[in-house]
């Protein structure tokens, strides 16, 4: 069994899916003609999956965005019209939880950057479950700096739990690491493009998602911590996740209602892995028009432009109040 | 002591009330609240340095006056956030018992007769979380020191990003560190005080910005929490694990500090900066 929601709400219609391939092959063997068969069945699928995913909780929308089949960052990256990968962070190692390279999308040459978890369980375990080490943020660092002087926009694909919680991180300085690429992304001279593809937890998603357009898939989900993580560290029992997921305020709808995100990108029903090539042309569609409008704007001006928008957020006035002690 | 300081604490400051008798957790020496406030909260008999609230900090270190900014920016509640208490409900007890009106306590001040900038983070107060408050505190003080060319003191205590404020918290992150990274830019000098404990987003964030980081003895500090690393690995971490002399070792800072040769040590290191802000 999955500990997946949406994955054991997909087994039923995987059932059915297969009903109505097996009637439409015997159609097509068979002079007799079971359209009609096959158009009942195809309606009745319809009906039920819309019924299963027609509306989402917050919390179905967490196992949406870590349904095992969601495009990851690399489905994103291979349909760019080129991409040549760059390793390591020059100090350590490769982490293969962050990918990144140049790339040319829609014939504009961009530096692309994004944590991936893995398809399978080798590949996750190869990647680490999309949780970036210090050496993950500092190649994104290391690439973000190379973009910002050669003049490459850069593009990012966000997806991850959050950063790697464990013994070596912590020796080599993961908030070091992460500070610094929060400050590298601040400082940048060329235009970002963030993408929220999956799941974004906490700062070592954010760490990668400093940007001028922030955008975000449908049923993709952006918190200050995962709901486990939340539910841990508030009430101590990571057993509540599914209460953190509703308050935390993390669904797509929500971050646009607060500016954390500038444009949302629908999914199919039942989500992006439903029909994964069309959304991520439509998604890269979105990208390369989002960096034709940066486009125009000057270095210091998109630099000033980024400072004044994350300066603005969740701004309480206090310019200007001072009193003495 | 400043005569602004009194009024200024809360009511779980042990000092509050001189004849409160506080136990070390440490080595279990019980002690007199007047005492520990005029040993700058280290205990006597074995050194353990308790956690400090921001005015008894900010009196320690500063000359005397401190003109404090931003005092009047407190937070909303933007997720309408309530589990077993409102969020408002949360901050109103939290400012009742502490005396703060935030996390942070922001303003300038002079250190060893050097004008600066001085920040100081409260555990007191929601574990000395980042909320929008602190965040906008935090980038207020230092564009100011970059408009008057000033040094700046960051004492961080902050279990990370507040989760009340969900995302608009941790965005906090990315405008501290923008606003550290234009102060930098222009040529001014940050010091970061590192003090029990400090992790997550404030540790990502502004604190390991720095261009000088100093610990105190045997604080906590990491960017993921003991027991997540715990629970990750399914192991127990050594006791030295992520204290300011493990962090010293690995090269992630630059001093480990006792607190009462705290102030000397940050007027010494100013006195280098001094000649050019």
């Amino acid at each position: 069994m999955s500990n997946n929601i949406i994955v054991e709400r997909e087994k039923g219609l995987l059932h059915l899916e297969r009903r109505i391939a097996d009637l439409r092959a015997a159609s097509a063997a068979q002079p007799l003609d079971m359209s009609d068969e096959v158009a009942a069945l195809e309606q009745k699928y319809r009906e039920i999956l819309s019924e299963l995913f027609g509306t989402l909780s917050p919390w179905e929308k967490v196992h949406m965005a870590r349904h095992p089949a969601r495009p990851t960052s690399l489905d994103y990256i291979s349909h760019f019209d080129r991409f040549d990968e760059l390793h390591g962070d020059r100090h350590y190692r490769d982490d293969p939880s962050i990918v990144g390279g140049f790339a040319l999308l829609r014939g504009r040459p961009v530096m692309a950057l994004g944590q991936q978890r893995g398809r399978d369980t080798k590949e996750n375990l190869r990647r680490n479950f999309g949780m970036p080490a210090p050496e993950g943020y500092r190649k994104t660092s290391r690439l973000a700096k190379l973009a910002s002087r050669l003049g490459l926009p850069i593009v990012t694909f966000v997806d991850t739990k959050g950063a790697d919680p464990g013994i070596s991180s912590e020796e080599h300085a993961q908030s070091e690491a992460i500070a610094t690429c929060l400050a590298t992304f601040t400082a940048a001279r060329v235009p970002i493009v963030a993408t929220i593809i999956g799941e974004g937890g906490s700062g070592g998603a954010l760490a990668l998602a400093i940007a001028d357009r922030v955008i975000m898939l449908e049923h993709s989900t952006y918190s200050v911590a995962s709901p486990e993580g939340c539910a841990a560290i508030l009430w101590s029992d990571a057993g509540k996740a599914e209460e953190a997921a509703a308050r935390l305020k993390l669904t797509s709808d929500d971050l646009f209602r607060f500016g954390i995100v500038d444009e949302i990108v629908p999914e199919p029903l039942g989500g992006a892995h439903r029909d994964p090539v069309a959304v991520v042309d439509r998604t890269l569609d979105v990208v390369d028009a989002a960096l034709t409008s940066l486009s125009a704007l000057s270095p210091e001006r998109l630099a000033e432009e980024r400072y004044e928008k994350y300066r603005r957020m969740g701004e309480r006035r206090a310019e200007g109040l001072k009193s003495s002690v | 002591m400043p005569d602004w300081l009194p009024a200024r604490r809360g009511k779980e400051t042990p000092a509050a009330d001189a004849a409160l008798w506080t136990k070390c957790p440490k080595c279990g020496e019980v002690l007199y609240g007047r005492d520990l406030a005029a040993n700058l909260y280290v205990c006597p008999r074995c050194g353990h340095h308790f956690r400090m609230h921001a005015y008894d900090r900010i009196a320690s270190v500063a000359d005397g006056e401190f003109v404090e900014i931003g005092r009047e920016a407190v937070s909303n509640d933007p997720l309408g956030w309530s589990d077993k208490k409102t969020y408002p409900a949360k901050l109103a007890g939290d400012r009742e018992k502490s005396g703060l009106s935030e996390s942070v306590v922001c303003g300038f001040a002079k250190i060893g007769g050097h004008e600066v900038g001085l920040g100081v983070m409260d555990f007191h107060f929601r574990g000395g979380t980042m909320g929008q408050v602190t965040g906008e505190r935090v980038a207020l003080l230092l564009e100011e020191c970059r408009r008057r060319k000033l040094p700046c003191v960051l004492f961080t205590a902050s279990g990370g990003a507040r989760m009340e404020e969900g995302m608009l918290a941790l965005v906090q992150l990315a405008k501290t560190t923008a606003a550290v990274t234009r102060f930098m830019e222009d040529g001014n000098f940050l010091l970061v005080v590192l003090t029990d404990p400090t992790t997550g987003g404030v540790a990502a964030s502004f604190a390991f910005q720095a261009d000088v980081i100093v610990a105190e003895s045997k604080a906590m500090i990491g960017f993921a929490g003991r027991r997540v690393i715990e629970q990750t690995i399914r192991q127990r971490l050594p006791d030295q694990f992520q204290t300011a002399e493990f962090l010293l070792d690995k090269g992630a800072i630059d001093m480990v500090v006792d607190r009462p040769a705290l102030k000397d040590t940050i007027v010494r290191l100013l006195e280098y900066v001094a000649h050019e802000q």
